[in-house]
């Protein structure tokens, strides 16, 4: 066999698949994306919930995307218990002043970090969370303590409306 | 295929079949020639087919009356079973064919395992079945999704959630999965969509796997190749096909038992509550035929080895044909084989056991143990026993052992065992 030499054609061949590669991926990219979340699901991005009567230690549920959002007026002892964690005890360290601004309310997403269960308040041997569907423990600053789940339940992005609204997304 | 010419005996046969030779096939069929001593695990093949199109036509009258929306799925589910007519009837049809399908192909899969039916030639028969039964397991999670019950949402959820096992890209394939935040009517709308595909893809996956069967032929209980057609095999009418109706029917009484009598054991009553994605139900499980390797990803403390190790327990299957290295397919002539199938059996039984306790205590501990001894059977047991294992004598025919003859030496393949004959 001599050595090809590159010639017209071969360039044409190379141009057509490259055209044609590119066609192929433009036609293919919208029936993958559409399944993404819509433009009616994206708008409910945000929720305001007024927590004027939520008491220290009790957790209200609120609905956020379809996913609860727990909301939980701490007391001074889980403050207190919630801060005083060391760090090398924890599966993922976080610091609770991180987690919590104000250190009287967790603001949390509620689902398990593990494969998506709500937890259930006030159970397990941290005193925390407890999920009921693989045995996922969570302390009072919603970090994972023990069980298969590999980290912290997530804190949205929220802020403080006023002293007694908060808006979640 | 046959390698007999076929001439139709009809004029406008003749016609036909030299344009479409459909005739040709169904005289294939027909004639195929089968091994005669084919025992009842070999009827589940009919019954599997009987099941699918069971599931199709109960599923396509279900459809007409269904609506796929998170607002209206679980009452349109109490209105085909109140209103509709025969409406309880179709769906108890529907929800325990499921059942009966995944019993059927289970027992499907251990007579194959049991006699070597995955070996050479038939590697190709075996990968589209593990094809098709993971289609199975698809079909069957998303159609539990449905009913939009507080097990369908849970469950949808945490098997959705699975895939946020995988690094990095994890996350995003979830969100593309639900198409928005959390498993809601985006997520119904498309499991609808593909709970009514994946049954015709399974179809097609049918037709290939007995397309691919009909080239070396059945294996037997013997295990051995044999001459077709030959005194070894009869014609697949009417001797198999009676044989497979017969079966068919003893199979439908067991059906008809769960449908008539017992309709909602295999369910789990929180599908009865409506979905509510506050509330996770305190004890989440999967149905029955998804339990075994429920178990195996529980028994593993790390969230992506647990999602590997009940992936993994899957695909090894479609491996079988090299891991095991014995060249006699039949447990008859396999007597350690033999005891470490049933140990096998018993510890996938064990495994669905488990598998619908809580995952704590000596449950994990079980759990554990018998998800090692499921991988170490694969890996480490059956690469080895191809060559320890002592066989014994194989006959060179079906007839043969049948007619009184002694075992031809020529047909033994084992040396050890040959030896043995030859001393006597």
């Amino acid at each position: 066999m001599s050595e090809k030499k590159t010639n017209r054609r071969d360039f044409l061949f190379t141009a057509t698949y490259a055209v044609g590669a590119v066609g192929v991926g433009a036609t293919i990219w919208p029936m993958i994306d559409q399944m993404n979340p819509d433009a009616s699901v994206k708008a409910l991005a945000s929720t305001e919930v007024d927590v004027s009567t939520v008491i220290p230690g009790k957790t209200i549920t609120v609905l956020w995307r379809g996913k609860p959002v727990f909301i939980r007026r701490r007391t001074q002892d889980e403050i207190a218990e919630a801060r005083s964690v060391k760090l090398e005890d924890l599966k993922h360290p976080e610091k609770d002043e991180d987690r919590a601004a104000n250190p009287e309310w967790l603001v949390m997403l509620g689902v398990c970090t593990h494969l998506g269960c709500v937890p259930l308040d006030q159970k397990g041997e941290y005193n925390g969370w407890f999920c009921p569907c693989h045995g996922s423990h969570y302390d009072i600053s919603g970090r994972i303590r023990k069980g298969p789940a590999p980290t912290n339940m997530e804190i949205p992005k929220y802020e403080f409306v006023n002293a007694n609204t908060i808006k979640i997304g | 295929m046959s390698d007999h010419e076929y001439t139709p005996k009809s004029k406008f046969g003749k016609w036909f079949n030299d344009r479409l030779p459909l005739l040709t096939l169904a005289n294939h069929l027909t004639d195929y020639p089968t091994p005669k001593n084919l025992n009842y695990w070999w009827t589940f093949g009919g019954i599997l087919t009987f099941c699918l199109i069971t599931q199709i036509v109960t599923g396509l009258v279900l459809a007409m009356h269904y609506i796929a929306h998170a607002d209206m799925a679980f009452d349109s589910v109490e209105h085909i079973m109140r209103d509709v007519n025969y409406g309880w009837l179709i769906r108890y049809i529907h929800a325990n064919g499921a059942s009966m399908f995944f019993l059927a192909v289970y027992i499907h899969i251990f007579r194959s395992l049991f006699y070597g039916s995955y070996k050479a030639p038939r590697e190709i028969i075996w990968i589209i079945g593990i094809i098709i039964y993971l289609l199975m397991m698809a079909a069957a999670f998303m159609g539990y999704v449905l009913p939009w019950g507080q097990m369908s949402f849970w469950g949808a959820t945490v098997i959705t959630n699975l895939f946020s096992a995988i690094p990095l890209v994890g996350e995003g394939i979830v969100t593309w999965l639900w198409g928005g935040y959390s498993v809601d009517n985006p997520t119904l709308t498309r499991f609808f969509t593909l709970h009514y595909l994946i049954p015709f893809l399974i179809l097609g996956l049918v037709v290939l796997h007995i397309w691919a069967l009909h080239v070396p032929g059945n294996n037997n209980p013997v295990g051995i190749d044999i001459k077709k057609p030959s005194k070894d095999t009869v014609p697949f009418h009417p001797y198999i096909v009676i044989k497979d109706a017969f079966a068919l029917l003893m199979f439908m009484i067991v059906f008809a038992f769960f449908v008539f009598y017992t309709p909602n054991i295999l369910g789990h009553a929180d599908n009865y509550i409506e979905a509510n994605p506050l509330v996770t139900p305190a004890h989440i499980v999967p149905e029955w035929y998804l339990l075994p390797f429920y178990a195996i990803l529980r028994s593993v403390p790390d969230k992506l080895l647990g999602v590997v190790a009940m992936l993994s327990a899957i695909f090894i299957l479609a491996a079988l044909p090299w891991l095991d290295t014995s060249k006699i397919r039949s447990a008859v002539f396999r007597p350690l084989y033999k005891q470490f199938y049933w140990i096998l059996v018993a510890d996938v039984l064990i495994l669905g056991y488990v598998g619908a306790m809580p995952a704590e205590g000596l449950y994990l501990l079980i759990a554990r143990v018998a998800t090692a001894y499921y991988f170490i059977h694969f890996l480490v047991i059956l690469p080895i026993l191809g060559y320890k294992e002592r066989t014994l004598p194989v006959p060179l025919s079906i007839t043969d052992p049948v007619l009184g003859g002694i075992p031809n030496l020529a047909g033994v393949r084992n040396n050890e065992s040959l030896k043995e004959q030859s001393l006597k």
